[in-house]
């Protein structure tokens, strides 16, 4: 099992990131840097732009500007591995598909069509999980909770550089809700990877965030939770909050 | 020997030579179709392959202009060249994929149609909208096998990174997978089965045998790897069941596999319906 994180130096740099399509700003000169064993929390109203920043740390989006990868003796990871974790895992539920052969097919060269992955690794990596006994299940029959347990598993294996977590929790019961921040922080501790959670839940932010990006197309404010809930760009974009519109 | 060993079997149809050479071909076809197929369903692209198919038209007519002997040649670049360009346009356009297909789709025909007439004699073209397997020569059957075994290997080697791009794209491309790369391999994997086999097939059925088994394959199939076995035994049933129905009863080999195709689809898809009643 890859520790290859554990200390200070390592982290994520993003410098002069700008992203424009068609004649639009989608994001300008987003400068930036996440911290390995630390949980990131980026928000942001809709159209801020935080779905470009992770397609274009995805590699899905061409941007200008820099990301580097940095590992804990200081030198540069040229190919940094990134789990992650899609909002909503949008795919054909009816697709003849277990969770066995999803894993099997993004952590084995094995074709899953000729015979079954390695069902042991497979459980064991979802046992992370609490969720082995989804091993053979069709993956179109999964909750979403289940799902989002199951994905986070996945993005997991192998241990990544960048841990990308896009709402990961919308439309999860709180029991996995429980269950999942769980593992996250396990995953901190344990391994000290670096986590960029996207989620518009602010009070669950507020709770685990070890830092707080506000965007707004650029870096509209940062720090813990507190100094930017507390500034005027977080006013602007979530006014809302402090007219008593939220979750009524 | 294959041939003398199927004469020697006691089925009536194999005393002919050319029914012996239609088996073998149907019986390489059906695997090739069978497993590009179970990815072209999970896609959604029965519309992009049936535009495929309608281009062959193209292909042969370009092979004329080009005073080419065989148009194969023909027929599997423009199948390429078409399968590449709707995948380019489909993912940058502001329009609807189907309308995109249906473009490329309309243009391609129209356009080999065009060509084909006015050279005249397009009698003689005409057998590829409904295909003759029974012409299938003993050279071709190996071409056939040729084809099947470079994408038995090349599915082996790229088919989990493809199921992974079919699955989500972002998560694929957070593996690491050359999403565009691995898609345009498949297209044009699709455009290579789909020319080789068009002769014998037809343009207005191959589709069909490409999807059919695969979507009859999905009603019942719980994992990946019996939805492919299942798609495989179906196109088996469906190639050499329909190329026992045209030798009983004199019909085209193509439409009747398609039928036998179609029977499997709605009988699986009665079980589907059952087991969830």
């Amino acid at each position: 099992m890859s520790t290859h994180n554990q200390c200070g130096l390592c982290h994520i740099q993003i410098e002069n990131l700008s992203v424009i399509s068609g004649g639009d700003v989608l994001l300008e000169d987003v400068n930036l840097e996440f911290h390995c064993g630390q949980l990131t929390a980026l928000i942001g109203r809709n159209g801020a732009g935080k779905t470009t920043l992770l397609k274009a740390i995805l590699g899905q989006r061409a941007y200008t500007g820099r990301i580097s990868y940095t590992d804990h003796h200081g030198q540069s990871i040229k190919q940094p591995r990134i789990g992650y974790v899609p909002q909503q895992l949008e795919f054909d539920r009816n697709m003849p598909l277990t969770v066995l052969d999803l894993f099997s097919a993004a952590t084995q060269s094995k074709p899953v069509w000729w015979r079954k992955g390695n069902k042991q690794a497979c459980k064991k990596k979802l046992a992370q999980m609490d969720c082995e006994a989804l091993a053979e299940k069709r993956l179109g029959d999964l909750s979403g909770g289940e799902l989002q347990r199951v994905l986070l598993a996945l993005a997991t294996d192998p241990i990544p550089d960048l841990l990308i977590l896009d709402e990961p929790v919308s439309g999860v019961d709180a029991v996995g809700l429980e269950l999942f921040y769980k593992r996250v922080t396990e995953l901190l501790e344990q391994y000290h990877m670096a986590i960029l959670l996207v989620s518009h839940d602010l009070s669950l932010i507020e709770k685990f965030a070890d830092k707080v990006v506000l965007l707004d197309k650029t870096v509209a404010a940062e720090g813990d939770a507190q100094t930017v809930f507390s500034t005027s760009a977080f006013r602007e974009s979530f006014g809302y909050l402090l007219t008593g519109g939220e979750k009524a | 020997m294959i041939v003398t060993f199927l004469q020697s079997l006691p089925i009536e149809m194999f005393q002919y030579d050319f029914m012996c050479y239609a088996f073998l071909a149907a019986v390489l076809i059906a695997p090739l179709f069978a497993m590009l197929g179970t990815m072209a369903v999970n896609n959604k692209m029965a519309f992009f392959s049936d535009a495929l198919g309608h281009s062959a038209f193209t292909g042969i007519a370009l092979g004329v202009l080009l005073g080419l002997k065989n148009p194969l040649i023909s027929m599997i670049a423009f199948g390429i060249f078409l399968s590449l360009a709707i995948t380019k346009v489909k993912n940058a356009a502001p329009v609807s994929a189907d309308t995109v297909i249906s473009v490329f789709s309309s243009a391609a025909m129209a356009l080999g149609l065009v060509i084909l007439t006015g050279q005249g004699g397009f009698a003689q073209y005409s057998v590829y909208l409904i295909g003759d397997i029974l012409t299938v020569q003993p050279q071709e059957i190996w071409v056939l096998f040729a084809v099947l075994i470079v994408m038995y290997v090349l599915w082996a080697i790229f088919y989990n990174r493809l199921l992974l791009v079919s699955i989500n794209r972002s998560l694929a491309v957070s593996r690491g997978v050359p999403a565009a790369l691995v898609e345009q391999l498949f297209v044009i994997m699709v455009a290579v089965a789909v020319m080789v086999s068009i002769r014998y097939i037809g343009i207005l059925m191959i589709n069909a045998l490409l999807i059919l088994p695969a979507a009859a394959a999905r009603n019942v199939a719980h994992s990946n790897a019996a939805y492919h076995r299942l798609a495989t035994v179906f196109g088996w049933i469906s190639s050499i069941g329909g190329l026992w129905i045209a030798y009983t009863f004199g019909t085209s080999a193509g439409a009747a596999m398609v039928l036998t195709a179609s029977i499997l689809f709605f009988l699986t898809y009665a079980f589907s319906v059952h087991r969830r009643a």
